[in-house]
């Protein structure tokens, strides 16, 4: 074991230690042993760690230390709207009316979580022009997967079954295809065209009496408006089938366009990248789902409707989908949400769109000087560059992105979509300064000139993290999952 | 109207125009057609300063009866532990909540080491080797779980049990449906699982069964009778959803069986907040490996030998595989699951099971002042910390009585099922104190009678 590893919580663990404040027992102990049987009383202790209040307090400050986010410097991680996450919807999250309530109170002692509820369904109703909204969804992919259930029950309650198939552009998030397995959907390809939007004729070719939906995020990943969003949407809808909406993207055309009036059908919508609830780390998010009113039947139960000036939950839904989730979705996220729309309002959301938009373009056209730039057009809240230039001198992506780790910068996402070669996707957001994009332009233009004249360090790159490259390979043939004890030893 | 979150200044905008060469913001969004733009200012709420904000909504958050104020005996699912002051204190690292997915192990050591070590706590609770990095809520895990059984036996039918929370029981009817997959429900008998109709039920054809242990009345479940029925069944799968606190004080799912255990951490450091976020967790035997959804931390080395932590087997995720891959899970609940991490290694290897323990005594101890006082207990059968009692009264009416008095009485079973009114399901966890059950066993008997 080297000196250099960071110990494990386990290997920090001391017989007999304890950090934790029981409250007194106060009764006359029951006969435990005597009421149960034997065979259901454990016994081998789980091995939880035995330490302290201090160890645990250090083990993980150490830890954050190795950890890096939007706090930490800009993230400008491709479809996932690495924005900063204002501080006032945490101390609003953490009050005891909000985070100390119990989904299964009567009703009247929760009406200002209902009231709160309510009125984001009602403002992501406007944002989005949807007719109906539900909070279920616990995270953008849980959304899908809600709509697109909601959309077989539509088809099928029309006597539709052979609508089999939901179309998903190649350049989609692989959530697309992946949600549409799940609900019981045969995904299909249609491809882009030289532009990067999707190809109509090959749209014309897929679509047909089997197409359920098509999926598609406007702008698509690529960063690039979907165009011929209204000759799509004659397709699909000619066709039978229903539109929907990835709102992974909606950073970038708050109050300037709305799903809802180009012809969507149904959407979800990734709070925790639009609206601020942080990333913590993975999750937790909220994907809240909006739909035409042709759909509002099926939204997952239950809703939360008004009745004069009292709030309630309504499950008398006959043709809905049933629960997508225990209780009334990720109401903790659905909190920041809330605060930061009510932060900004209309006029800021606006503003938000027109500056990621201002961001993203800026950096692309600095940038487009020193890589390749496949889709030279306006982007919108992102950009995709190509890495094509680098990789015929032998330098590739992934190593551009770990040279990224050298100049205090989280790199790009990165060999997405599939259909840029070494792609590399830019999504700056609209809270960063120009002093901190030019300061990772003028990091990119250095890499891209080390690549010609020093390749090997950024081959060789990160020169400066706590770790160097990962061996992946063998993490992934012989998994190690867990920590244990005879590893250490 | 000027917004603390927009740092360009006029200057900046302009210089910025400048480079990219048009004349203002509007060129950029020329591409979308002009039939669809919207013409007018969105109808939102004007934007509020923070001070303002901040009033608005302590004051809407005020109009919530929360668990700080009343005693609170309301669990079916969600509970009101202790939650050690250092859970908010590690969270509130910014390092932590505003980083996303550790795609980057190089500077995301921290995020990956913490999942590691939750899925090794995770995997000894429940005393089986594999655990993910976290779900979205025990029953979206434990419906993952029912399709999980069906896609690897490929088999379409699964018995799930009448005792398992009401609400899971939804969720998995409603992923099941994706799936095709055949709920057939196994009745109650005295609280728990019905041993004869899952005997009964049993053949070749079913992918998995589900129970709840202990389950949703509190009801310990008869977890080696099932184990022996299922022996005739090699193929079928036993999938549990465990409170994982219970496994403190029980034996684990993982000794009696288990092919998949689910569940919720709530229980440890994670506040009610109206039922979400919470933590779903999912272990599994070392042959799921390969199918388990969700993220996975693996330990490996660096290029000098340095012990560090990946993402890894991630060919099973939508990212990778896209309509193949296992699950379409992206965002999981890793805050939750770094406090749940928090929390656990606070509690500790013997602390759990003292809390656990806890639990139980102080439900048995308030089971016999409802005695005492003349309430019926429905159930005979052991159960951890919950139980339930019938009262000649309609429960919304005794629960608004109880919250006159301070009181959040139990879970009124008779909203669930009709043959369940004037029944009420009544958690006791190791917050509660002598005086608190006493005085609620007094009441209820006023009530009674």
């Amino acid at each position: 074991m080297s000196d250099k590893n960071f110990p494990l919580l386990f290997e920090r663990s001391k017989e007999g230690r304890t950090s934790y404040s029981l409250p007194a027992l106060e009764i006359e102990p029951f006969d435990l042993e005597a009421e149960l049987e034997d065979v259901y009383i454990r016994k081998e202790a789980p091995k939880l760690p035995e330490v302290s209040e201090l160890d645990i307090i250090r083990h993980y400050t150490g830890l954050a230390s190795r950890n890096y986010g939007v706090d930490s410097g800009f993230y400008p991680l491709g479809s996932c709207t690495m924005k900063y996450n204002p501080k006032i919807n945490e101390d609003i999250a953490r009050l005891d009316g909000f985070s100390h309530i119990h989904p299964y109170q009567d009703p009247s002692t929760v009406q200002g979580a209902l009231e709160m509820l309510y009125d984001l369904q009602e403002a992501l109703k406007e944002i989005t022009g949807m007719h109906e909204v539900s909070l279920q969804s616990a995270a953008g992919a849980q959304g899908e997967w809600t709509a697109l259930m909601m959309i077989r029950a539509f088809h099928e309650a029309n006597g539709d079954h052979h609508r089999t198939k939901v179309i998903v552009p190649d350049s989609a998030h692989g959530t697309n295809p992946a949600s549409a397995a799940v609900a019981g959907f045969e995904a299909v390809t249609v491809k882009s065209n030289e532009e990067g939007i999707v190809d109509l004729d090959d749209l014309q070719r897929v679509v047909g009496d089997d197409t359920a939906a098509l999926m598609l995020t406007n702008p698509n990943t690529l960063g690039l408006f979907e165009k011929d969003i209204l000759e799509m949407a004659e397709i699909v809808h000619g066709a039978g089938g229903k539109l929907y909406y990835d709102g992974a993207n909606l950073n970038a055309i708050m109050g300037y366009v709305r799903p809802g009036d180009m012809g969507f059908d149904a959407v979800h919508l990734n709070l925790h990248k639009t609206f601020t609830g942080p990333h913590g780390g993975g999750g937790p998010g909220s994907g809240p789902v909006g739909v035409s009113e042709e759909l509002a039947a099926y939204l997952p139960k239950p809703l939360i409707v008004k009745e004069n000036d009292t709030f309630r939950f309504e499950n008398d839904r006959a043709q809905s989908i049933g629960r997508v989730k225990p209780f009334y979705g990720n109401f903790g996220i659905n909190l920041r949400a809330y605060t930061y729309i009510r932060t900004m309002g209309a006029e800021g959301l606006k503003k938000v769109s027109e500056y990621a938009v201002l961001n993203a373009n800026y950096m692309m056209r600095k940038l487009e000087k020193v890589f390749q730039m496949p889709y030279p057009q306006h982007c919108k809240h992102e950009f995709v560059l190509s890495g094509s230039i680098q990789k015929k001198l032998g330098v590739r992506t992934l190593d551009m992105a770990k040279r990224l780790l050298d100049f205090d910068f989280h790199p790009p996402t990165i060999y997405f979509p599939l259909n840029v070669e070494e792609g590399m996707m830019i999504e700056p957001t609209e809270t960063e300064s120009k002093e901190t994009l030019d300061a990772f332009i003028d990091a990119m233009i250095q890499i891209a000139k080390e690549v010609e004249e020093n390749p090997e360090i950024v081959q060789e790159a990160p020169h400066h993290t706590i770790v160097k490259r990962m061996d992946e390979a063998t993490a992934a043939r012989k998994p190690i999952l867990r920590y244990e004890e005879e590893e250490s030893i | 109207m000027e917004f603390r979150y927009l740092p360009m200044t006029n200057e900046d905008k302009q210089d910025m125009l400048d480079a990219i060469g048009v004349k203002d913001t509007e060129s950029l969004f020329a591409d979308i057609p002009s039939s669809v733009r919207l013409q007018k200012e969105m109808n939102l709420k004007a934007p509020v300063n923070e001070y303002a904000l901040t009033r608005e909504l302590t004051m809407m958050a005020n109009k919530n009866t929360s668990t700080k104020e009343v005693v609170s005996f309301l669990g079916a699912g969600v509970y009101d532990h202790y939650i050690p002051s250092i859970v908010d204190h590690v969270i509130s690292k910014s390092e932590f909540y505003t980083a996303y997915t550790p795609y980057q192990p190089e500077i995301s050591q921290g995020e990956l080491q913490a999942i590691f070590e939750f899925q090794t706590m995770i995997s000894e609770l429940t005393a089986l080797p594999v655990a993910n990095s976290s779900m979205y809520d025990g029953g979206t895990a434990l419906a993952e779980a029912v399709n999980l059984s069906a896609a690897q036996t490929k088999k379409k039918k699964v018995l799930v049990s009448g005792a398992v929370h009401p609400e899971y029981q939804q969720v998995i009817q409603t992923y099941a449906k994706g799936q095709e997959v055949e709920i057939i429900p196994i009745k109650l008998s005295n609280g728990k699982t019905d041993l004869n109709h899952l005997e009964a039920l049993l053949n070749d054809d079913i992918a998995g069964v589900v129970v709840q242990y202990p389950n949703f009345f509190g009801q310990i479940e008869p977890m080696e009778s099932i184990q022996k029925l299922l022996e005739n069944q090699k193929k079928t799968m036993l999938i549990v959803s465990s409170n994982p606190l219970a496994l403190g004080y029980l034996t684990p799912p993982g000794e009696f069986g288990a092919d998949i255990v689910t569940g919720d951490t709530q229980v440890f450091g994670i506040p009610a907040q109206f039922g979400g976020p919470h933590c779903g967790y999912f272990a599994t035997s070392k042959k799921l490996m390969r199918k388990v959804p969700g993220r996975l931390v693996g330990q490996t080395k660096d290029e000098n030998g340095v012990r560090g932590y990946v993402l890894t087997l991630q060919a099973r995720e939508q990212h990778i595989r896209r309509d193949k891959a296992t699950s379409n899970i992206c965002s999981n609940q890793a805050l939750n699951a770094l406090a749940s991490s928090v929390a656990m290694s606070s509690i500790g290897k013997h602390g759990i099971r003292k809390m656990a323990e806890m639990n139980m005594q102080k439900a048995r101890y308030a089971k016999k002042k409802f005695i005492e006082n003349g309430i019926t207990v429905v159930y005979e059968g052991s159960f951890f910390n919950e139980f339930v009692i019938e009262l000649k009264q309609d429960i919304t009416k005794v629960n608004a009585a109880l919250l006159e008095k301070g009181f959040l009485g139990g879970f009124d079973l008779g909203k669930l099922d009709p043959s369940c009114q004037g029944q009420m399901l009544v958690a006791v966890t190791e917050l509660r104190t002598k005086q608190e059950i006493d005085q609620l066993a007094k009441e209820l008997g006023d009530i009674h009678v």
